[in-house]
């Protein structure tokens, strides 16, 4: 709803649009608690938003035209053509996205705008889902309003243009946001699985529209659905990380799979090959079990992928495909070049490789990741490997 | 950091189509050095075959690839970054290409600012 109202005042004024929107939501929970819900709850919602809307702008008129400059009409739309349709929501909403995600910002503020203004998140929920207090949240936002009203990004009907300039931060925040789910630091499942499909709810968002459904979204949208197939194998009753190969494979969801295929099929249709495009090809392998090119192909990818972005991570995933293929030993050599000595994966990474051939290598390394890590189901997992390395 | 090319040369341009255990191997080992992130530059492959390479020389003289006259041919190049020559030769030393009596020509790259 705050989308839809900004299309009509412009983002600059977005305080406004967003007072509107929760006033709505206000007067629709008192509403609807007298007079029960009614039959088209969103066309309710939106009626009376349109209502408040035309008040404003009458206010506007009688007051401020003739004493201030009013709001900026070439960035505001006309009230008469106030208009709810689901078409202008979805447009109003992808307008959006490209709004907030505004390289004037960090990656971080990024994420925390997006997850406020086009998923609705409390200050609350974003520490809870930060782990950081709500007064950094709250400041964080702030400053990043700022930066957007001073980029003065006008928000209205997409071009061509704009989506050039914009797509490739929209993915990364969007992939960003989906990561922050997928791996989170906080224990809170429901938080996890929450951010995981804000990010793919934005995503498909983008492939409903012709103008943004290029190659690169659908592969990225393909690697959200062969991860998310995961995620309710990934944890266990005790909010426990299950291990990739602990996990149960009757968790997985076959339908976000078959989801994944279809995306990943439709991102084929374009010569180019992007990052999106070889993580989610490693993603849909994973999702094979008993393939024997599995781990070969899985390399193959890497390969390609740490050629067009050096990342740790990236790195240290390589060294283990590595090692599916040609076996520990020689994944050792790879692994120790990587001298990446205080990152605690990178010591996880080696612990594992060496805990066939040399066990007090492989407890000393277990040992550094334990005192690296600040993630608690982590420091779980390592206990239990040292353990079981001891007995 | 700084920067050295390596020219890869090999001797039979039968060797130049590399099988795909080949080239798997390459590729390992060139993503391996992308993975210390010591990768300036993946370079790019030089095709020697008939048609793909030309030798321009002076008075309006072309002719036709590097392979008529010299025994061996330059296949590609890459950048790495390194502390020392000595580590560029290092992950040289590490190249497949030895295999096939191919060799590497270590040179760093002259910075001009």
């Amino acid at each position: 709803m705050t989308a839809v109202l900004c299309r009509h005042f412009g983002l600059k004024h977005i305080e406004i649009a967003e007072d509107m929107a929760s006033d709505t939501f206000l007067k629709a929970s008192e509403h609807w608690a007298l007079h029960g819900v009614p039959e088209n709850p969103t066309a309710w919602l939106y009626t009376v938003a349109k209502n408040k809307t035309k008040d404003y702008f009458k206010n506007i008129s009688a007051f401020e035209t003739k004493i201030r400059n009013p709001i900026n009409l070439e960035e505001t739309q006309d009230e008469q053509h106030f208009e709810y349709s689901p078409e202008i929501i979805a447009d109003s909403q992808l307008a959006m996205i490209f709004a907030v995600c505004n390289p004037a910002n960090s990656n971080q503020s990024q994420i925390c705008l997006a997850l406020q203004i086009l998923c609705g998140f409390s200050v609350e929920e974003l520490a809870n889902a930060f782990l950081s207090k709500p007064e950094t949240i709250k400041k964080r936002l702030q400053r990043a309003r700022t930066n957007l009203r001073n980029d003065n990004f006008q928000i209205k009907k997409l071009t061509g243009i704009d989506i050039k300039s914009r797509v490739d931060v929209v993915l990364k925040t969007l992939y960003l946001l989906f990561n922050e789910g997928y791996f989170s630091k906080t224990n809170h499942k429901q938080v996890r699985i929450e951010l995981c499909s804000e990010a793919t709810r934005l995503a498909v968002l983008l492939t409903e529209n012709p103008l943004t459904n290029t190659a690169q979204v659908n592969a990225l949208l393909a690697l959200m659905c062969f991860q998310s197939s995961r995620l309710a194998a990934r944890t266990n009753d005790r909010n426990e990380a299950v291990l990739f190969e602990e996990q149960d494979r009757n968790l997985w969801d076959q339908s976000l799979i078959q989801r994944g295929n279809y995306y990943l099929i439709n991102a084929t249709n374009a010569d180019e090959i992007s990052k999106y495009h070889l993580e989610a090809g490693i993603s849909y392998w994973h999702t094979t079990s008993t393939d024997k090119k599995k781990w070969r192909n899985i390399l193959k990818l890497y390969n390609q992928l740490i050629l067009i972005e050096y990342s740790p991570v990236t790195a240290l995933n390589r060294t283990f495909a590595f090692a599916k293929v040609y076996g520990n030993r020689k994944a050792v050599v790879e692994a120790e070049k990587l001298k990446l000595t205080d990152n605690h994966y990178y010591h996880a990474l080696l612990g594992y490789l060496y805990s066939e051939t040399e066990i007090p290598k492989a407890i000393e390394n277990f040992e550094t990741a334990l005192k690296l890590t600040k993630s608690k189901t982590e420091k779980q997992t390592l206990k239990k490997k040292i353990k079981r390395l001891i007995e | 950091m700084k920067e050295f090319a390596l020219i890869f040369r090999l001797k039979d341009m039968a060797d130049f189509k590399p099988s795909p255990e080949q080239m798997q191997e390459r590729m390992n080992w060139l993503a391996g050095i992308a993975a210390q992130n010591q990768l300036v530059d993946k370079g790019n492959t030089l095709l020697p075959v008939p048609g793909s390479a030309k030798t321009v020389k002076p008075d309006n003289v072309v002719t036709d690839g590097p392979y008529t006259e010299i025994k061996e041919f330059i296949s590609g190049y890459i950048v790495i970054k390194a502390d020392t020559i000595d580590k560029a030769v290092a992950i040289a030393k590490e190249n497949p290409i030895f295999k096939i009596g191919g060799n590497i020509e270590v040179r760093e790259v002259l910075k001009r600012d």
